[in-house]
């Protein structure tokens, strides 16, 4: 019977060991504000990073010409003047005595160097697009842009292809910001060790830990507006968001973007006056490509008002997602200045069933519907929920079949639409690049633009964006974007459903957290207590 | 017993070769372009594609791939991942992590699992034995993932005693909450393992010789009846290391841990073809060699097991 108690002690002693064990973690530095983020899909270079993990890292460590306030609304961050008589050529002043934090001034080059390497086919960079106005861009040959020219070390000149009256407001994007002569000697270790301008700086060599975080501290040398309160970052790279909330809610992480969706319910119970609620730059939608049977001309577009009317978005959205979208009323979002609820047309995006089965008669009376209606999603993102929902709903009002159509990943599931394969209606959504309408409008509805999944093509819509481009204020601009959405109301080459609401939370050791525009945390202004 | 193992090495190298192939042709065959889903939502240019396409190799024929990969490989060159990272530096940042976290699962099992189905053995029926009976049972019915979530909720966010998930540098104390959960499952499976093995050695004719002989208690359970007992026990042990070194995927994402699991997972979802195929391949040598050192540990528990000439 020895044994027995022997055996018993050494599982007591396991259980005991583990957890002093476990009970000694934790600690960190000070004043260094943690927040989550996702593993760089690219290296860290600017003009190849087109997605949110990288993008929270290069905002930080760099300083373009302009920078985004929490509303939006562009601030010269380098930039000395941008100026333009006819919205072709830009004058584009920087201030002098900025470095990057390996010493080297940054100069007009800096800039013009960055932006030919974005620009150069033979790069194959994934932010090539954001040059294409810029004369000289081209797709089909590998050749320099025309467009850029130096004036002295602290101005250069932009010459666009075409009038692009909010350039200005591009300029904060990523994609625009300077590089440092490092950059072209050796890209591929620079991408690994990246040398900015801006706030913060990479904490040492090798502070990007693979899949685990990245260290920053503040960059003293920073002259521009986003200041940091702060010692520093430390970007934790979570696999889920799942995770990330276990650490939040054990004051183990600052700050969070996003929550998980089993948290949606109980978020605001759990952080109190913690948790951050709040409208964000991302459009919400599904495409019925007009190559579809039965969705081509006027029978198209009366079946598809018929489905948009069909769907109660209010409802839909409390019973998915627990009130966490809002309803869209036009094809941008609320957060952007000069969006309007109120725009002609947009009554589509009401539900009203009798109006919907009145339209699909009329649509029937053009030629009688056949087949049944799917929407395709790919099933790694968490869409089926409201796909289903949607489908359910078109298939009560107008009594057709109707169903989702699952993809299983993102991959695939864009492949089947870039090729045109896919035969069916798919869901799409947009999160601008900049705050502005023409950046929800231009790259998806624009007659062979680059995101115009649906292949949309109309003539008068293209003409109101050229019109809006060249117009001399941004106002002014924003009146021909309204009216080039009255016409997608009629045609709906994409359906509105909701626009996305930012939501987060912070943690007992941090106050001064705002979230900005664009969903993302204002890391520079959150004080560690 | 050299011969024996030089033999078993040598079987290795077409295992390895077979699985590589397969494994990179299934990677080559998985529908959705991995260079279409790197540009996001954003349009794909087209020019800019091929560049990329060119760049992966992914323009050539599946043999030319593969060559090409596999040529690599024997310089020590594991390939790319679409963050620049050469896939043999995250094999050796991942690793070390999963190797960590499942030698702790696998003490756990052997401590908590050999000593508990012991007991129960030679205590069969009686009050200890039904409840690690009915224990067991429910760690067996519950998925992982639901004893991943309340043991971080309980032990991590309510009670304070580790952290929720585990910090970059993943050592062991930060790692012993989530072998806990790993090894749960296992522990199960070992003490109804090895309570119907000791039943069974029990009642065998040389037990009753060893205490007829006039030996202490303990010597026949420690010598005859638990060293006789430990061979299924300890091949159930072998493979499970195996499995805990390449299946912890959802362990590894609930605590965040920096290992294998999490890593295979996101470059399968990428379509990263050398890093899915590199990770693979790693794992089965793992196995190999964890099945080699098992079948010598057979001769060491039972010397009645001879290896060939």
């Amino acid at each position: 019977m020895r044994n027995v108690k022997i055996g018993a002690a050494l599982v007591a002693v396991a259980a005991t060991v583990a957890l002093t064990l476990t009970g000694c973690a934790g600690g960190g530095n000070n004043n260094i504000v943690s927040t989550n983020g996702s593993e760089p899909q690219n290296p860290l270079i600017t003009t190849n990073t087109n997605e949110t993990g990288g993008g929270l890292i290069l905002d930080s460590i760099y300083a373009g010409l302009e920078y985004y306030d929490a509303k939006g609304a562009p601030v010269n961050d380098m930039a000395e003047s941008i100026t333009s008589s006819d919205n072709i050529t830009w004058d584009i002043k920087i201030k002098s005595g900025w470095k990057f934090t390996n010493g080297e001034a940054v100069t007009a080059d800096s800039y013009i160097n960055a932006w030919q390497y974005g620009a150069l086919l033979d790069n194959a960079q994934l932010n090539s697009y954001y040059f294409d106005i810029i004369e000289g861009f081209s797709y089909e040959k590998s050749q320099p842009l025309t467009g850029l020219s130096k004036v002295s070390d602290t101005e250069f000149k932009v010459k666009l292809s075409a009038a692009q009256s909010d350039f200005p407001l591009r300029l904060g994007y990523s994609g625009f910001y300077p590089l440092p002569k490092a950059f072209f000697d050796d890209p591929k270790a620079f991408g690994e060790n990246p040398i900015g301008n801006g706030p913060y700086m990479l904490a040492e060599k090798g502070a990007w830990k693979h899949n685990v975080d990245i260290n920053l501290v503040k960059n003293p040398d920073y002259q521009g507006g986003r200041k940091p309160l702060n010692g520093g970052l430390d970007i934790v790279f979570y696999a889920t968001l799942e995770a990330a909330y276990a650490d939040l809610q054990a004051d183990n992480l600052d700050v969070m973007a996003g929550i998980p969706d089993s948290a949606l319910k109980t978020y605001k119970q759990d952080l109190g006056d913690r948790a951050v609620q709040q409208g964000a730059a991302v459009f919400q939608s599904f495409t019925i490509p007009a190559r579809l049977p039965h969705f081509s001309g006027e029978e198209g577009n009366l079946r598809r008002q018929a489905i948009s009317m069909s769907i109660n978005r209010p409802e839909l959205i409390q019973a998915i997602f627990n009130g966490t979208r809002q309803p869209a009323k036009d094809f941008t979002s609320p957060v952007i200045a000069g969006w309007s609820a109120d725009i002609p047309g947009s009554d589509v995006t009401t539900f009203n069933a009798a109006k919907a089965k009145e339209l699909w008669a009329k649509a029937d009376a053009i030629a009688p519907w056949s087949g049944s209606f799917q929407i395709a999603y790919n099933a790694d993102g968490g869409h089926q929920g409201w796909v289903d929902a949607i489908t359910n709903q078109i298939k009560n009002t107008l009594s057709i079949d109707a169903s989702g159509a699952p993809y299983p990943t993102f991959g695939e599931f864009r492949t089947a639409i870039t090729d045109k394969t896919i035969a069916t209606a798919f869901r799409t959504g947009w999160q601008a690049d900049y705050p502005a309408l023409s950046n929800f409008l231009e790259p998806i509805y624009q007659t062979g633009a680059g995101a115009n999944d649906g292949q949309y093509s109309n003539a008068d819509v293209d003409a109101l964006f050229v019109k809006g481009n060249s117009a001399k204020s941004l106002d002014e601009a924003n009146k021909y974007f309204q009216q080039a959405q009255e016409i997608l109301f009629k045609e709906l080459p994409a359906v509105p459903m909701w626009y996305g609401i930012t939501d987060g939370g912070y943690s007992t050791k941090v106050s001064n957290v705002a979230f900005g525009w664009n969903s993302v945390p204002i890391l520079y202004n959150v004080l560690k207590k | 017993m050299f011969g024996y193992i030089v033999r078993r090495v040598l079987q290795a190298i077409p295992v390895f070769l077979g699985t590589t192939l397969l494994i990179y042709f299934m990677v080559f065959a998985m529908p959705g372009d991995p260079i279409v889903a790197l540009f996001g939502d954003k349009g794909v240019n087209p020019a800019i594609a091929e560049h990329l396409r060119h760049q992966y190799h992914l323009d050539q024929p599946f043999i030319v791939q593969y060559l090409i990969y596999i040529g690599g490989v024997f310089v020590g060159d594991f390939g790319t991942s679409f963050s620049g990272q050469p896939v043999a530096n995250i094999l050796a940042q991942t690793f070390p992590v999963t190797i960590r976290l499942a030698i702790l699962a696998l003490l756990l099992e052997m401590i908590v699992g050999i000593g508990v189905g012991l007991i129960s053995g030679l205590r069969k029926g009686k009050l200890f034995d039904a409840s690690a009976l009915v224990v067991s049972l429910i760690f067996i019915s519950l998925p992982i993932f639901v004893i991943a979530f309340v043991f971080q909720f309980v032990f991590a966010i309510k009670l304070g005693w580790a952290r929720p998930t585990v910090s970059g540098a993943a050592n062991w104390g930060e790692l012993i909450l989530p072998a806990i959960v790993l090894a749960t499952v296992s522990i199960a499976y070992i003490i109804r393992l090895t309570r119907s093995s000791v039943i069974e050695t029990s009642g065998q004719d040389f037990v009753r010789t060893a205490y007829s002989k006039g030996l202490s208690g303990a010597r026949v359970v420690r010598v005859h009846i638990l060293r006789n007992s430990l061979i299924p026990v300890v091949t159930f042990l072998a493979v499970d290391f195996g499995v805990l070194l390449v299946g912890a995927t959802v362990t590894e994402g609930i605590f965040n841990v920096p290992g294998v699991g999490r890593t295979l997972y996101q470059a399968i979802i990428r379509g990263e073809g050398p890093t899915v195929v590199s990770f693979v391949t790693v794992m089965v040598l793992i196995y190999l060699v964890v099945n080699l050192l098992t079948d010598l540990l057979y001769a060491a528990l039972d010397p009645r097991i001879r290896y060939g000439k």
